[in-house]
């Protein structure tokens, strides 16, 4: 028989105000197994967990219910306080009386009626609660990348630089990201590849730094601490080791026809390249695509003027696995697909171009050698209208609900790039707002608008219609004067919405981290937890976790580095109690719970039970504890009730349903 | 039928299997039951007729703890209830020696009570490889004439169709029986208010009697242990203390065998009181179906059932 306190939280006012909390002490004295009932104003504090101390002292209590506030807040505080005074920290339960109740309701009466049946629950769970001891695993001093953009590369920087090895594995021949597609950064306008090549490099030289280009994670098990991945290098067809990058190779290439993925499609790029001159590693891969010699088995020009013999058209995809401690997902971002709007007229008209296309039109390394010119007819432009939120902000499916972020600062950047080096260019902007919340952006959108006489209108583009001469009729409002606008335009610039890069599906699922409805990674916590994701030993770098300009994803990069270094620092973690079991004589070896496990952690031995009497060798489920991460998806499809979770037993659940529902 | 039995005395006397698990003749023409034959001599008994309705696929899991193989002669739809048993390990493959037998719809002895025949002596016309469409039916008080097509089981008239979904050798052909569709009565249940469906079901559950027949009937139905045997939990108990648990038994059920039910239709063929259980059953397939694409569980060993797997093209909670 369990000796059960109940202490009841006031939290200020927010429990209190809507909770009569004596009356949830007080009924809940009349439950079975509770020998002692308070209520105290702030159960988290100091002198709240001496309460707690104390009563267990008096009242030789053996388990304890805490009313307050979500488990997710306070339960480690008040299991580390129960622990403290001498009590298992698992016959600890909390009924969350703030969130689920106090906070929703209105109605006293009926807030207080609902806090008492929360606590009912939480005692009838108490009364079937046993002891658990947490166990102890070792940690992998590895940390993996999985991106390399800018996120990755500080996150992989940061954490090597405190002296553990880190894996960067980069889906793209080269390390760099979209920032090495960026021709100038704001609000300093200094040179995008100035800044971000020396990180590449220094990421390439450090010690402590491995990079897997063109390379993809095939598999992810295991568990924080314990992560075992497969990753899989494509075949590249040359040899990284003898490769000297003289680039001989891709000047002699015959297949020119293929689009070159770093200029946006806009210039062409041979079928043994890299994607970019700084590129690294300065090694180049065969697109077996585009390969004469990979399609048809004639060709070999490149193998014959390869001085370093580096070429190797046998070269297969090769998988290999490695174990990490932690793993950081920095998957970045791309480019919304336009095709829902076909109103801007972007795949009608070559003019019509995204801003990432303009960056690399802008770019002296880019199709036009940085000139501006039309994509059309090699024209310059002499008037450009930018169309701001496409797909960002929208209401309907059609786009994204969210802000995309950066648009308003690229632009304002574009436009005032466009009119200092080509000052007899007319440029317009549409825009819905102009955010620019960020050190020194409101200062510089202000002077794309003052100094360099950027023309802002507040309103909506309808639609641009490609003319018979090669112009572009823009149809807008203006909301300011309340009119509609029709420019003529030689260029028209999209800001279309980032989203998440399409691979963070699949990666999510590989590694069970969630991802909102955008596809958007969740953190543990949206404010206090913003790096980690909630699967244990994930952590979020970059874009995939919500859209941000280079100075924040750089912080971010460094948070995420700083949680990974606390977590390699350890020797060892300690493990959830709260795992999976099933019971040999129950268990018919179906493999339904092995189906439903996304951890792995269920596999079948053939063992020979005795089952009253009967001695035979039955298939019975076993769980890896250390895998097993407590979710219960076994339990509840087992057919037979052969699994049950500590802490979580179908018992437990079943009495407090019962005691909700008394 | 000869042939079959023949062919099963060779097997035996061949030693490819030790036993045959089929049907033997009971008391009447009408109540052939399932039956273990530990020797050729016991084959006298054999029978396969229109009244072999039962599917002997469980009885496989009892045959996989003896010595050696056995025979089991499955007809096409009990085929799909040896594929479950196989994939969810609960039989080994090679344990048995399967003949696929051909069917042409097994008979409701109940359907021919109805017509006002009392009193059945023997029933002639039921052999399943004969193509005459005719029973005839001797009875104390006369002799009476039914077509066989009439007297078919509900389970037959949506039949799910003639292949063995796995055999090692076939003997017999199957004819076609199908003249309704599977789902049609479901349809109808769901047109019905809540209020209305809650009085349907109310209704018939509260024929129950907590037999078990249909929980002991169900290839899917196979834990070694059920939850409504085991001390371990609440659930336990042979009678139903009150209306509630009746309906409680019977709604669980379906949901444990959901995803893994094939529609085998025996939960309705054994029921002593004719409760229509194949309808829960039928209301997860359909809904899985509607949901996931068209599953049948049993098709196949290797397919994933949709409620124990996931993809990225699972229906969304809310957006059906």
């Amino acid at each position: 028989m369990q000796r059960i306190g109940v202490f009841v939280c006031h939290c200020g006012s927010n429990i209190a105000a809507t909770v009569d909390v004596k009356r949830v002490a007080l009924a809940m004295l009349s439950e079975n197994g509770v020998v002692f009932a308070d209520d105290y104003q702030y159960m988290c504090s100091e002198s709240g967990q001496l309460k707690i101390a104390q009563a267990v002292k008096e009242h030789n209590l053996t388990g304890l219910v805490i009313c307050s506030c979500s488990p997710r807040m306070h339960e480690a505080t008040f299991r580390k306080a129960a622990e403290k005074a001498g009590i298992n920290p698992y016959m600890v339960e909390i009924a969350n009386i703030r969130e689920q109740c106090s906070w929703i309701h209105k109605d006293i009466e009926q807030a207080t009626q609902k806090a008492i049946i929360l606590a009912r629950a939480a005692v009838a769970k108490v009364n079937l609660n046993s002891p658990l001891i947490a166990g102890k695993s070792p940690v992998k001093k590895r940390a993996l990348v999985i991106g390399g953009g800018i996120a990755g590369i500080q996150t992989a920087l940061d954490i090597a630089d405190a002296g553990f090895e880190v894996d960067i594995v980069e889906k793209t021949p080269s390390i760099g990201g979209k920032m090495s597609q960026l021709d100038k950064t704001f609000p300093t306008l200094d040179c995008s590849a100035c800044i971000l090549t020396p990180k590449m490099v220094d990421c390439a030289a450090h010690e402590k730094i491995t990079i897997f280009t063109y390379s993809e994670v095939e598999n992810v098990s295991g568990f924080v601490g314990n992560f075992t991945v497969d990753i899989k290098k494509k075949a590249r067809y040359v040899d990284s080791a003898k490769c000297t990058g003289c680039g001989l190779c891709q000047e002699k290439c015959p297949s020119k026809k293929a689009l070159s993925e770093f200029n946006c499609g806009l210039s062409n790029r041979s079928a043994i390249y890299t994607p970019f001159a700084q590129a690294v590693p300065n090694v180049p891969v065969i697109d077996p695509l585009q390969c004469i010699k990979l399609k048809t088995g004639k060709c070999g020009l490149c193998e014959k003027v390869c001085a370093a013999n580096a070429i190797d058209y046998t070269q297969k995809d090769e998988i290999i696995t490695r174990e990490y401690g932690a793993i950081v997902v920095a998957t970045g971002f791309d480019v919304i697909n336009l095709d829902n709007y076909d109103e801007y007229a972007y795949s009608q008209s070559k003019d019509v171009i995204t801003s990432l296309e303009l960056e690399r039109i802008m770019n002296a390394a880019g199709p036009t050698k940085g000139h501006l010119e039309r994509m059309s007819d090699g024209k310059a432009p002499k008037n450009i209208v930018f169309v701001q939120c496409v797909g960002s902000r929208c209401a309907d499916n059609k786009g994204k609900s969210y802000c995309s972020k950066i648009c308003c600062m690229y632009t304002a950047k574009h436009a005032m790039l466009i009119r200092d080096k080509y000052p007899d260019v007319n440029v317009s902007v549409f825009y819905i707002d102009v955010r620019t919340p960020g050190k020194n952006f409101d200062e510089f959108y202000r002077r794309a608008v003052e100094e360099y006489g950027v023309n802002y209108i507040k309103g909506q583009v309808g639609k641009v219609t490609p003319e018979p001469d090669g112009s572009l009729t823009v149809h807008g409002v203006d909301l300011i004067d309340g009119r509609q606008v029709k420019i003529s335009a030689d260029m028209v610039v999209l800001a279309a919405a980032i989203e998440p890069n399409a691979s963070v599906r699949q990666l999510a699922t590989q590694l069970t981290a969630s991802i909102d409805t955008n596809n958007f990674l969740t953190e543990a916590h949206p404010k206090l937890r913003p790096v980690e994701s909630p699967t244990a030993g994930v952590f979020l770098s970059g874009v995939c976790q919500g859209p941000k300009d280079i100075p924040e994803t750089v912080s971010q990069a460094g948070a995420a580095a700083a949680k990974v270094i606390g977590l390699l620092a350890k020797n060892e973690l300690t493990t959830n109690p709260c795992t999976a079991h099933s019971d040999e004589l129950l268990c018919n070896g179906c493999s339904a719970c092995a189906n439903v496990c996304p951890y792995g952690a269920i596999s079948y031995q053939d063992k020979e039970v005795n089952d009253h009497g009967i001695r035979e060798t039955r298939r019975i489920a076993m769980v890896n504890t250390a895998l097993c991460q407590g979710c219960g998806a076994c339990t509840v499809t087992c057919p037979s009730g052969a699994m049950d979770l500590n802490g979580f037993s179908n018992k437990q659940i079943i009495a407090e349903v019962d005691a909700i529902c008394r | 039928m000869q042939e079959l039995k023949n062919r099963i005395k060779q097997l035996m006397e061949e030693n490819v299997a030790q036993r045959a698990l089929g049907w033997k003749k009971g008391e009447f023409g009408y109540d052939a039951q399932a039956a273990f034959f530990e020797s050729t001599d016991e084959l006298d008994d054999f029978v396969y007729n229109g009244f072999c309705g039962a599917n002997l696929s469980k009885y496989m899991i009892e045959a996989c703890k003896k010595e050696g193989r056995t025979i089991i002669c499955l007809k096409p739809c009990d085929t799909y209830s040896f594929n479950q048993l196989l994939k969810e390990h609960r039989i080994q493959r090679e344990k048995a020696y399967i003949i696929g037998v051909g069917c042409k719809g097994t008979l409701d002895i109940s359907k021919i009570k109805a017509n006002g025949i009392e009193g059945i002596v023997d029933i002639e016309g039921a052999d399943m490889f004969s193509s005459e469409n005719l029973l005839k039916i001797k009875t104390v008080y006369g002799d009476h004439e039914l077509a066989y097509s009439d007297a078919l089981l509900e389970r037959c008239n949506c039949c799910k169709g003639k292949e063995h979904m796995i055999f090692d050798e076939i003997i017999g052909e199957s004819a076609d029986t199908v003249s309704a569709d599977r789902f049609e009565q479901i349809e109808k249940i769901e047109q019905l208010t809540s209020i209305e469906k809650f009085e349907f079901f109310r209704n018939e559950l509260s024929k129950c009697i907590r037999c078990n027949a249909c929980r002991n009937a169900c290839p899917a139905c196979n834990c070694r242990k059920c939850v409504f045997d085991s001390d371990k939990f609440d659930s336990a108990q042979k009678a139903n203390s009150d209306s509630f648990e009746e309906k409680m038994f019977h709604i669980i059920r379906a949901f444990h065998v959901a995803g893994r039910c094939t529609d085998c239709g025996e939960c309705s063929r054994v029921c002593p009181q004719n409760i229509p259980l194949h309808l829960f059953n039928r209301k997860f397939i359909k809904d899985i179906n509607m949901l996931y694409g068209d599953f049948s569980a049993g098709s196949n060993c290797e397919e994933n059932c949709p409620l124990t797997s996931y993809s990225f093209d699972d229906a969304e909670p809310g957006k059906i």
